[in-house]
């Protein structure tokens, strides 16, 4: 065997040991149900703003404090808890991809992904709103 | 209907233009191919003449298409959708361009009219060394490929499914709204959507030009090589197809970090590269480009190496054509900050069927001719270049598929039903492997450029190689004794794993620095390879030091308690820094070295703009004030009050201290009504507020202290007073009254955190005083900062204009350019790429 071959192989080994070790750090989506079987597990949650509950953020007293409640598709609800300041769309997102661990009460989130309407305007939903704010009898 | 106010015939000329560059992009496909494959020579040069013809019959087709979208967009053509969605009034000429590549049809044109361009240079260069003989096979490509992607913009329908979404449809005709079934419905629509906020920046003028000439450039390495598979001459494109891969590499290379420093500038995510999806996407087909490099040169000093070299010419476009699947069809969905949404069912099946009809035939074509493509069969030695240089290329190239493999989880979750998701710190996830990467390739660039082709003396390799390795070992344990890397998050062993790949970053710079003073004697012209490796170390050493000896000076773990009053006892956790800071207004705060007051805000000229002053005082143990500078972050307010925060940053040689609004009030919602209430007291007087009371302490007539300065001659009033609050704090304060020849002043003192306003009002009878007490129905104006500092991040953007200039180099000398040709090329280069880089700022 040729020494090119032996190190081809071993970039090979080498890439899929390191496939190997990045998929044990990987986590899941789940839902809130489901996320509750498992608690201090870190997981991927997608779900919406509870827009019926208050949004707690008071950033003169702790900026890094946020606190709000969310449902998912499926109707289930949970508290969340963000310790970081608040994302400025928070109140517009459609859908809300948090990153974190449930714990006892509440959802312990460590980082928020928004889908907002405003970024994609390709939706047309979005685009019929966009209209009647942009036009006026 | 007759609707009144529509300009309908540039929409109607720019649809027929679309229809006429693609059956002119058909044609010229097939003319190249029939060119190709001719035998005779008369019916070649018939059927390549008839190419041409039709290949340049498009191009102009593509700038005619382009025109007619700006004039649309700059003349706020609402009845065009694509004017209405991406331009606005309120919008900034200098964006007019920025709006038309926002939009997925745009940025399809913009890649279109890049491949014209190329097309046209091939075209006009097939005579000289660099194409000769090859312009067939490399215009055949890349009319497909034109023909590929005029079907994404051609918005035609062909039985209820819509070929491509043009750039000409009708507002009227996409959206649903009441509103357009009447006929005047024009004068209605008052302005377009715009430009969305978060990209108005002059970067989208400018990063996604370069970033599409970048994709647009892999596609000749690919012609190339596609040349040489299809008429088994798998030897003599390699040499011609150099310079043009120099110059992909070149171009997508700066095009990404333009896109870093795009980020890194604007955004508010706190840094120039956060392994997004998007970022690796375009960041794969770089890597391959530079192993298809390495080997080519490999190729052409020993004859080694060619069957991995069409591979790695291969391969590089079908990357960027799967990036665009990637980034384009939504498949990225939740795992990306800033991919393209959907654009219809239509589009995503074209982008893949664009993905397949690249790859999978010129994959096949590759593993058919594999056997025959000679491969020399005794191997190379140990002690040779290019065994190491290939060595090299395999590195970049298991790193490109490791990355990518990573970045199409979500296409693994949609093709196997799978819910995997990203990690918990996904840069980190990455960030171990490139530290790994890094240490490869900082020795493999430092040492093998002493090595020579074939084999290479031990005795003059270490003679060599001695002097940088002590000089490199010097440096690194010097720099680790005065400023050390410090980044402790993942353990010692990730440290040690960065200062190994820091050392071989600096052995790389060290080596190559000297091998172009020792071996090259100084010939800077020679040394392009040593220029862009040298240049590539020094952009891993800013790297590393940047994101290592990272600090977020607004972490409350730094200042120690961010605010008493109110913390949150569930807050206090040990491995969770809290990194975003309040700043009451005109109260100084401390962070890392400096006192930060939030002066005032002030109103950019873009409507909803807003700018926020901080002001950044450093003093040394003495008191004295020895830096003073001021930060002007802003945020737009958007229509709907939703917020976008853009990062203003202190520029030193050195370091960077950038701070970001992480969240501000509406000022608009916040008018203070409040009315001052006057109490009458005496010297030990109580007052009580709604948060404690107030004692006078004593009046005090011409007040000397830190904030007045009064002499006798003055006629003023102090009231000193101290205000007890509720959770017992005590604040000293001082409202004056002054009389002079202008007449009555009151400098009223305010307690911003307590939302108090202190004013002397007056004199009263029997030694009384009147004391104004307002308590601000305003809620208390502030802002949450987040800061951070970034050193030595002057050293990335060097590292990558130097290596840019090194590829640059190697191409003229490859390409035969003439001295002034060269002096030209080279001096646009390091102008251009040093001011966008080094000078201009946001």
């Amino acid at each position: 065997m040729k020494k090119t071959h032996i190190i081809i192989l071993v970039g090979i080994a080498a890439l899929i040991v390191g496939l190997l070790t990045y998929s044990i750090d990987l986590s899941t989506y789940d839902t809130i149900t489901s996320a509750r079987a498992k608690p201090g597990k870190y997981l991927h949650l997608i779900a919406k703003l509870d827009k019926t509950q208050p949004i707690t953020y008071d950033p003169i007293n702790n900026p890094n404090y946020l606190e709000f409640h969310a449902v998912d598709s499926l109707g289930a609800q949970t508290k969340v808890v963000y310790r970081n300041s608040k994302p400025t769309d928070l109140e517009k997102s459609e859908r809300i991809v948090m990153k974190g661990k449930m714990e006892g009460d509440h959802f312990e989130c460590k980082e928020i992904l928004l889908k907002c309407p405003s970024k994609y305007k390709d939706n047309k939903e979005t685009l019929k709103k966009g209209v009647s704010e942009t036009t006026s009898y | 209907m007759n609707f009144t106010g529509e300009q309908l015939f540039p929409g109607q000329l720019g649809h027929l233009f679309i229809i006429l560059s693609l059956f002119a992009a058909i044609l010229s496909t097939i003319f190249f191919a029939k060119g190709s494959f001719a035998k005779d020579p008369a019916a070649q040069n018939m059927w390549l003449r008839y190419a041409r013809g039709t290949f340049i019959f498009q191009v102009v087709g593509l700038v005619i298409i382009f025109s007619i979208v700006f004039y649309i967009c700059a003349n706020h053509m609402y009845e065009y959708m694509y004017a209405y969605k991406h331009a606005s009034k309120e919008l900034e000429s200098k964006y007019l361009l920025a709006c038309i590549w926002e939009g997925q049809e745009g940025s399809f044109l913009l890649w279109s009219i890049c491949h014209g361009i190329l097309g046209l240079i091939v075209i006009g260069k097939r005579k000289a060394a660099m194409v000769k003989g090859w312009e067939p096979y490399i215009l055949t490509v890349i009319s497909l490929a034109q023909v590929c992607l005029l079907l994404m913009i051609l918005g035609v329908y062909v039985f209820d499914v819509r070929i491509g979404n043009s750039l000409f449809t009708l507002t009227r005709n996409e959206i649903d709204a009441p509103i357009f079934s009447r006929p005047d419905y024009l004068s209605f629509v008052k302005d377009g959507m715009g430009l969305n906020i978060l990209l108005r920046n002059y970067w989208m003028v400018i990063h996604p030009p370069v970033l599409f000439m970048g994709f647009a450039t892999t596609i000749i390495p690919f012609g190339f090589a596609y040349g040489g598979l299809v008429t088994k001459n798998f030897k003599d494109w390699v040499k011609p197809a150099i310079p043009w891969t120099l110059l992909s590499a070149c171009i997508l290379g700066v095009g990404i970090m333009m896109g870093g420093k795009w980020a890194y500038e604007s955004l508010s995510f706190g840094g120039y590269w956060a392994w997004d999806p998007v970022e690796n996407a375009s960041l794969v087909p770089w890597l391959i480009l530079i192993s298809g490099l390495h080997t080519m040169l490999v190729f052409q000093a020993t004859g080694h190496s060619l069957r991995a070299t069409h591979l790695f010419a291969l391969l590089p476009l079908c990357f960027v054509f799967y990036s665009t699947f990637l980034t384009r069809t939504g498949v990225l969905g939740d795992t990306s900050v800033h991919a393209f949404t959907e654009a219809g069912k239509a589009i995503n099946v074209m982008i893949l069927m664009l993905v397949m009809l690249f790859t999978l035939p010129s994959l096949i074509l590759f593993a058919v001719r594999y056997k025959s493509i000679p491969a020399i069969q005794k191997e190379e030695n140990s002690n040779s270049r290019e065994f190491w240089m290939f060595i090299g290329s395999l590195v970049f190239f298991f790193s490109a598929i490791f990355i990518i493999v990573k970045t199409s989880v979500p296409v693994i979750n949609t093709v196997f039903g799978t819910s995997i998701a990203p990690p918990e710190d996904v840069e980190f996830s990455y960030n171990k492997v490139a530290a790994l990467i890094a240490v490869l390739i900082g020795l493999l660039t430092a040492v093998t450029q002493y090595l020579k082709y074939k084999t290479t003396r031990k005795d003059y390799l270490l003679k060599k190689l001695v002097l940088p390795t002590v000089i490199a070992a010097l440096i690194t344990v010097a720099i680790a004794m005065i400023y050390p890397l410090t980044y402790s998050k993942q353990g010692a062993g990730f440290l040690g794993a960065i200062y190994l790949a820091f050392f071989a970053a600096i052995y790389s710079f060290v080596a190559n620095a000297m091998y172009i003073w020792t071996t090259l004697k100084g010939r800077l012209l020679s040394g392009g390879a040593a220029i862009a490796h040298g240049g590539f170390a020094l952009l891993l050493i800013g790297i590393l030091i940047s994101s290592a000896n990272k600090q977020v000076i607004s972490s409350s773990m730094v200042n120690g308690i961010n605010f008493a009053a109110g913390t949150d006892p569930m807050t206090k956790q040990q491995d969770d820094p809290l990194e975003n800071l309040t700043l009451i207004r005109d109260v100084p705060t401390t962070m890392g070295d400096y006192l930060v007051t939030y002066k005032k805000d002030s109103l950019g000229h873009e409507e909803g703009r807003k700018f926020f002053e901080l002001e950044f005082l450093r003093k040394n143990k003495q008191n004295e004030i020895k830096e003073r500078f001021v930060v002007k972050p802003d945020v737009y307010i958007m229509k709907d009050n939703n917020m976008s925060s853009n990062p203003d940053t202190k520029s030193y040689l050195y370091k960077d201290v950038y701070t970001y609004i992480s969240f501000a009030l509406n000022s608009a919602k916040n008018q203070d009504t409040a009315q001052f209430d006057i109490r009458e007291m005496h010297e030990g007087d109580t007052a009580k507020y709604s948060k404690g009371y107030i004692v006078l302490n004593a009046v005090q007539k011409n007040p000397n202290n830190e904030r007045f300065h009064y002499g006798p001659n003055h006629l003023a009033l102090g009231a000193d007073v101290t205000v007890y609050t509720n959770d017992n704090k005590q604040v000293k304060a001082m409202p004056v009254i002054e009389v002079d020849s202008m007449g009555v002043m009151h400098r009223d003192d305010t307690l911003y955190a307590q939302n108090l306003y202190l004013r002397f009002e007056g004199v009263a009878d029997n030694h009384h005083i009147k004391l104004g007490i307002k308590e601000s129905s305003q809620l208390i104006d502030f802002v949450t900062v987040k800061t951070y500092v970034f050193p030595f991040i002057n050293l990335v953007w060097l590292g990558l204009i130097i290596m840019a200039i090194g590829l640059v180099v190697s191409m003229v000398q490859r390409g035969k350019f003439s001295p002034l040709q060269t002096a030209i090329t080279l001096g646009f280069v390091t102008i251009a790429l040093g001011y966008m880089f080094l000078f201009a700022g946001g």
